[in-house]
């Protein structure tokens, strides 16, 4: 579905990362962790095709990214920001249905089919309550749900979210890391970046671990999130701790 | 229900043009003008004073009314900035600096139509390239100041023509014409703007669902599929294109095309497709209203840019004191 190798990227005339090679396969879920500054949303923005790879090629389902329109990126790949600043008061209905534009002719509204996509999309995350709603008087973490449901009703095959979980409670979290997982059920493919190794373990089949612009590490969850490559990245101590049923979590060390 | 404003907006607008068309310094009665449309037989007085005096001021005041508040619309859409308007990006003093070039060199009105469209979308651009490499600052202040500044810069260009004119044959008519007036405007006028004004007109109908996502950050609109370079510039292009033919026949005529847009966002919300039309309806009106009060509050007539002005100001410290919560 997706294919990056020998990746370079970065700011025109600042490269801030290279050598990142992955693959990611429909159905599949891979999560990114790093720290702040680690180049987590450079490398998403340069994915979409909205920064020049400073070296490198990147392949969507099978074709060279830069070979694609903006169009048929956007019919391909999803994109959840992380946060946004609504300038107009559109309604949350409106504002998910400008995730139909890539499946419009350029003179085109949308109509009763995409209507229907928007709403369904605002169904599947629970806020089709907030539907009349204008997106400059809904909380912070509503707009984030909206800005997933406008990136569902792309209908994309890949989907790349900005930290998701960012902005939200801990029942709207999981409720994100729920409608991951039942995505990538669904066949699609799933990027997205955390800032809790937890989730990568609660929904990604991959973590990939990225270090001040490089790959420290890629594979199981369990395999690369341990003590020691968190204390890398995160200059903290942790301890990885097993649950029962074969899940994990990931504590800050307990210095006594 | 959605059609409440429209129906409203249109409403007033055949009513006000009734009445634009029936007062003044000779009266006409409503029945005459009816007579007249319907083709029944009128004095010639009366039809002299529609037809020749009244028609061609209120066709134009329609005209550039309208014309400025789809251009207003266009640009707080696409530049996400409720506070610009074709006159604050510089874009009328461009396009006027453009038609006085073009009075001076004694041009055709079409020329001078030309000169006006090139001078206008060299002002927007230049706005738009300085206000986007002034990073670090509020976007919104930096387009605005920027397009104060460079108007500023403009207009004393338009000094230094008006000092070059000749000062019985064309000073006159620049100032006259920089003063902002209806009066003047001939058929021959409107035949030039009417068309040049559809022309920027029809692709902002065509792509009004596409305006709506150059309201959202850059990189947004790029990942839902829109080229926003490539659509920004044909809409900046066609937006200059109606300011600069209604500043052409009016003069710079301000502040319609700020005022118009929020009137009609406050009653149907940012979606451009009913925004549009909505703003162009209410311009019309408003600007004819505007114009026929200018003409016949007082026994001279007062520029219609004064009495915008007198509205727009304080309208304009209103939003600007508002800040940015409720667009």
């Amino acid at each position: 579905m997706l294919n990056a190798q020998k990746l370079a990227f970065g700011f025109p005339g600042r490269t801030i990362g290279r050598d990142v090679s992955f693959a990611l396969m429909s159905g599949e879920v891979l999560c990114v962790l790093g720290p702040n500054g680690g180049g987590k949303t450079t490398l998403f923005r340069t994915l979409l095709g909205l920064l020049e790879p400073h070296g490198g090629e990147i392949q969507v389902e099978g074709i060279s990214l830069k070979s694609l329109a903006r169009g048929e990126i956007a019919r391909r790949i999803g994109y959840v920001p992380q946060g946004h600043t609504a300038y107009f008061a559109f309604t949350v209905r409106e504002f998910v249905l400008m995730g139909r534009t890539a499946h419009l002719g350029a003179f085109s509204t949308p109509g009763r089919k995409d209507r229907e996509v928007a709403l369904r999309a605002l169904e599947s995350l629970g806020i089709a309550h907030l539907a009349e709603q204008p997106v400059t008087e809904i909380s912070g973490g509503e707009r984030q749900l909206a800005l997933v449901a406008r990136a569902l009703a792309q209908e994309p095959k890949l989907l790349v979210l900005d930290e998701p979980t960012a902005s939200l409670d801990f029942g709207n979290q999981v409720r994100v890391l729920e409608r991951i997982g039942a995505l990538a059920r669904s066949g699609i493919a799933i990027l997205f970046s955390s800032h809790d190794p937890d989730h990568a373990f609660l929904c990604a089949q991959r973590a990939l671990l990225l270090s001040e612009g490089r790959v420290l590490e890629i594979g199981a969850p369990r395999d690369v999130i341990r003590p020691d490559t968190l204390e890398r990245m995160y200059r903290v101590s942790v301890q990885v701790l097993p649950l029962p049923g074969g899940m994990h979590t990931c504590l800050p060390g307990v210095r006594p | 229900m959605r059609a409440v404003p429209y129906l409203a907006a249109g409403g007033a607008l055949i009513a006000l043009t009734a009445l634009a068309f029936a007062v003044g310094r000779y009266p006409v009665s409503l029945s005459e003008i009816f007579s007249l449309v319907t083709g029944q037989g009128v004095s010639p007085n009366v039809e002299t004073v529609v037809m020749q005096v009244r028609g061609p001021r209120v066709l134009g005041a329609l005209l550039v009314g309208a014309g400025l508040a789809a251009a207003g619309t266009a640009y707080q859409g696409m530049f996400r900035n409720p506070l610009v308007s074709p006159d604050i990006l510089g874009v009328s003093t461009g396009a006027a600096l453009g038609a006085v070039l073009g009075i001076f060199l004694s041009q055709e009105i079409f020329i001078i139509q030309l000169f006006a469209f090139a001078g206008g979308l060299a002002a927007v651009g230049l706005v738009y390239w300085i206000g986007s490499r002034l990073r670090g600052h509020d976007p919104l202040l930096a387009l605005v100041l920027t397009g104060v500044v460079v108007g500023t810069l403009l207009g004393s260009a338009i000094a230094l023509l008006k000092y070059l004119a000749d000062p019985y044959n064309q000073l006159p008519a620049i100032t006259y014409w920089l003063l902002g007036s209806l009066a003047a405007i001939s058929p021959k006028d409107i035949g030039y703007s009417l068309p040049l004004v559809l022309v920027g007109l029809v692709p902002m109908l065509l792509l009004r669902w596409r305006m709506n996502l150059l309201a959202l950050p850059d990189d947004e609109a790029r990942a839902l599929g829109v080229d926003t370079r490539r659509l920004r510039t044909l809409v900046v292009a066609c937006a200059t294109l109606m300011t600069a033919s209604a500043v052409a026949i009016s003069g710079i005529i301000g502040w319609v095309g700020l005022l118009i847009p929020h009137a009609a966002r406050m009653l149907v919300g940012p979606d451009f497709g009913r925004l549009l039309p909505l703003a162009m309806l209410l311009g019309a009106a408003f600007l004819l209203a505007v114009d026929t009060l200018c003409r016949t509050i007082a026994t001279i007539e007062v520029p219609p840019g004064v009495l915008t002005a007198l509205i727009g100001t304080p309208f304009f410290l209103w939003l600007f004191a508002l800040a940015r919560r409720t667009w």
